[in-house]
């Protein structure tokens, strides 16, 4: 499958100062069942100009802590700052640091996407801004719906509104939770390009997105999280060459050998299985030969993000890959 | 920095007025109508039967008690109503996320209130003055009495609208608190013809003295003195208030 992302610009030197920073950040809610830790002891900095990628499965955290970064929630322990700003004893100048797009499709069906895009502006303290208003309408392909009422927007049309309200204030921060979830390859297109021109231009890209090739496209690093944690952060170039690199891919219609369940993935008749060099692909072909597993159009390849993803997901227990 | 904060708060006003501007009909029209009916009704079936402060007319005797039970109903109405519709369809997270202080909130949505309640009562007075027409005997009591029991509703529906999760919570405060309170707080009759008992626990009704305070502004005469109400509203509204900031600076039920 193809990223329909730009390249991603060149990476930002280690001395850059944090854009973001998360020290040491946990976050525990009392359910009915008891207590339910959310985060665990998260730590790590985003430099300023990176574009910058946290994934892991549903419930490892990502919106939690994006959450925390936004003012949404409150971590129950640690310290998360904007551009040196705390988020919680500085929280306006953090605040106006930040741009957030929402996972959430949600609008305020009182307002045109004109109105509704002076009154963000608004609250951040910014009049006259419609020249860079307009200039988010004709970039994310809206101009033509300026003086439509939300309600009368379609579902993409509704989420490019979320990602020009976030950016209206001209935030240096940005943050992407899933924004690409759902909608069409125009948007995907439109909105990674306009991203990454930000991007280019010096503004911080947090993403998190379910589609990991728009990750190895666009992100400069990646953190992922599981259960709360931390399992990896590292430069994506270092994430893949560092797991398995090698995939092995066929068709079969027969069950795998159980000494290979760990490091396979069967969708249907297509199964994968990760390799580390070499002789591990080596290995792998003689346990199918004996076996006697019937093997069609086998190719073996590169792996990808998605691999590394669920090679990590798989196997990491808590502690971080750095 | 100041600036860009007056700014921010000023936003948010303005957007709370639209909100109920844009619906004005169900915001602002029908609330009047509503009003307009009782007069009628309650007018018609009472007008002779009744004299209230000795020569008042039934009729003239009620229009302020519509006028300012209107206002309090719908300061109430605009704030609560606001951020429960916010907190149900996920919008407030374009306010949650703006450098925006409790301050700034609680001035706009309170401000926002504040103007609805006031133009409701204003319309009020206006069309039922076609029916009767009340003096103006101490009119600064009307101005005071009717600014701090929209403050205190505002402010009564900010704190309502932060606690309730659900409309029918919503519903429940506003139909077994706040209807109640309104309408045994005098609005149809003066407390002196109940019995000593009832006399006794409407005075304990907050309400009841923003309705006695602003009837005073309108015939002079009132069952309570001005100054006992406007103390007691006064520190209504201050302790609702202090509810409403505490609320708001903590993040309750807003940042979890």
């Amino acid at each position: 499958m193809q990223a329909d992302a730009p390249p991603k610009a060149a990476p930002v030197p280690p001395d850059r100062p944090p854009a973001v920073s998360f020290r040491q950040v946990g976050k525990r809610y009392t359910t009915p069942r008891g207590e339910f830790q959310a985060l665990g002891d998260v730590s790590f900095d985003i430099r300023q100009g990176e574009f910058f990628g946290l994934l892991g499965p549903n419930g490892a955290g990502k919106t939690t802590l994006i959450s925390i970064l936004a003012g949404l929630a409150r971590a129950s322990a640690g310290q998360v700052s904007v551009m040196g700003h705390d988020v919680v004893s500085d929280y306006a100048a953090a605040r106006r640091a930040l741009g957030i797009v929402p996972q959430e499709l949600v609008f305020d069906p009182f307002f045109s996407v004109q109105e509704a895009l002076r009154i963000q502006s608004g609250y951040f303290g910014v009049r006259d801004n419609d020249a860079w208003i307009a200039e988010l309408l004709e970039n994310l392909g809206l101009a033509d719906k300026a003086k439509s009422n939300m309600r009368q927007l379609s579902g993409g049309m509704k989420r490019r509104v979320l990602v020009a309200q976030a950016l209206v204030h001209r935030p240096p921060v940005i943050v992407l939770d899933e924004p690409t979830a759902g909608v069409d390859v125009e948007l995907r297109q439109t909105l990674w390009k306009f991203i990454a021109r930000l991007n280019r231009e010096g503004h911080t890209v947090l993403l998190t997105t379910h589609y990991l090739e728009e990750a190895e496209a666009l992100c400069h690093r990646i953190a992922m999280l599981k259960q709360g944690r931390v399992v990896a952060l590292e430069r994506t170039s270092e994430l893949l060459a560092g797991t398995a690199s090698t995939m092995l891919r066929f068709k079969t219609d027969q069950a795998l050998p159980a000494s290979l369940a760990g490091q396979s993935r069967v969708t249907g008749r297509i199964a994968q299985i990760t390799a580390h060099d070499a002789e591990e692909v080596e290995r792998i072909l003689a346990t199918l030969r004996g076996a006697q597993v019937k093997v069609e159009d086998l190719e073996i390849g590169r792996a990808d993000l998605e691999d590394v993803f669920l090679e990590i997901m798989g196997g990491a227990s808590g502690s971080a890959r750095q | 920095m100041t600036g860009a904060m007056m700014t921010g708060w000023q936003v948010l006003f303005k957007k709370e007025l639209l909100r109920f501007w844009k619906v004005a009909f169900q915001t602002i029209a029908a609330p009047v109508l509503t009003a307009v009916l009782y007069l009628m009704i309650f007018g018609h079936v009472l007008e002779d039967q009744v004299k209230v402060f000795g020569t008042v007319s039934y009729t003239a005797f009620l229009i302020p008690g519509l006028v300012m039970m209107s206002v309090l109903q719908n300061a109430f109405a605009n704030s609560s109503s606001s951020l429960i519709q916010s907190k149900v369809t996920g919008n407030l997270v374009f306010v949650l996320v703006t450098p925006l202080s409790h301050w700034a909130w609680f001035a706009a949505y309170v401000g926002a209130s504040m103007v609805r309640g006031l133009v409701v009562g204003l319309g009020v007075f206006v069309v039922t003055s076609a029916f009767a027409v009340p003096p103006l005997v101490e009119p600064w009591w009307v101005v005071v009495f009717a600014v701090l029991g929209a403050g205190m509703l505002g402010s009564l529906g900010l704190v309502a609208g932060l606690w309730a999760d659900k409309f029918d919570q919503m519903a429940a405060f506003q139909n077994f608190l706040i209807m109640p309170m309104t309408f045994l707080a005098g609005v149809f009759y003066s407390v002196h013809s109940l019995p000593a008992f009832w006399q006794g626990v409407s005075h304990l009704n907050p309400f009841f003295y923003m309705i006695d305070g602003f009837r005073r502004g309108f015939f002079g005469v009132s069952d309570v003195s001005p100054w006992l109400s406007l103390g007691i509203v006064a520190a209504s509204f201050a302790v609702v208030a202090a509810i409403a900031l505490r609320l708001l600076a903590s993040g309750y039920k807003l940042r979890h």
